[in-house]
């Protein structure tokens, strides 16, 4: 039975992959890694459930973390994707109170 | 099969329904916000039942903690993520479609009226 949640799980993992590709922006693609590492959570409970050792929750916990901090630093490093859109924010107002 | 495995069940089954729906409209909403919007739905109602579910059939275990603190972690992890998204495309210079953006779309696939002409 929890097989078939899995299985839906990979599925959506496949489907999240497409957008990860075909995604126009690079926000699209960061987005799709995020959906895919909270599945990723979701399906290393579900096996956790399946094999029988609740002990694998443990790894879901901490990837649910790296997951997150992962996709923080990426987007720091994407914010100010175009040079112009660079400009035009610091040309605008600081955002970051560092000039 | 008790009665708590077949609420278990049900509720994993439940989540993985949601997880397809947002993962559905993860590939065919127009632009990076909206997909943000069906990506929340995943994380939010889809990790909520399959996780509940899974607790039904954890029990009063060390399982059940575990589980309450990945549904904590990602309750308040995935918001934070989406919104340092936002905040990072829209620094980005990607800026939402409107209704008259659409328009060109929702006219090249449907010959009726666009959302324009209603507003």
């Amino acid at each position: 039975m929890l097989v078939g949640a899995a299985l839906a799980i990979l599925a959506v993992m496949g489907l999240v992959l497409i957008r990860a590709l075909k995604g126009p922006t690079v926000y699209d693609r960061i987005l799709a890694v995020n959906m895919f590492g909270t599945k990723t959570v979701l399906l290393l409970a579900l096996m956790a459930f399946i094999s029988g050792r609740h002990d694998v929750l443990d790894i879901a916990l901490a990837y649910a973390l790296i997951n997150f901090i992962g996709v923080v630093a990426v987007l720091r490093f994407f914010e100010y994707d175009s040079e112009e859109a660079l400009s035009a924010e610091i040309g605008e107002e600081d955002p970051d109170g560092n000039s | 099969m008790g009665i708590l495995e077949i609420a278990a069940y049900v509720l994993v089954f439940t989540g993985a329904f949601f997880c397809l729906v947002g993962a559905i409209g993860v590939l065919r909403f127009p632009d990076v916000y909206s997909r943000m919007h069906s990506a929340g739905i995943t994380d939010t109602i889809g990790a909520l039942l399959i996780l509940l579910g899974l607790a039904l059939l954890a029990g009063w275990t060390l399982a059940l903690a575990k589980l309450v603190f990945i549904l904590v972690f990602l309750w308040m992890t995935s918001p934070t993520a989406t919104h340092a998204l936002a905040k990072a495309a829209k620094h980005g210079g990607v800026y939402p479609k409107l209704a008259d953006d659409l328009a060109g779309d929702v006219a090249a696939t449907t010959t009726t009226e666009t959302p324009s002409s209603k507003a």
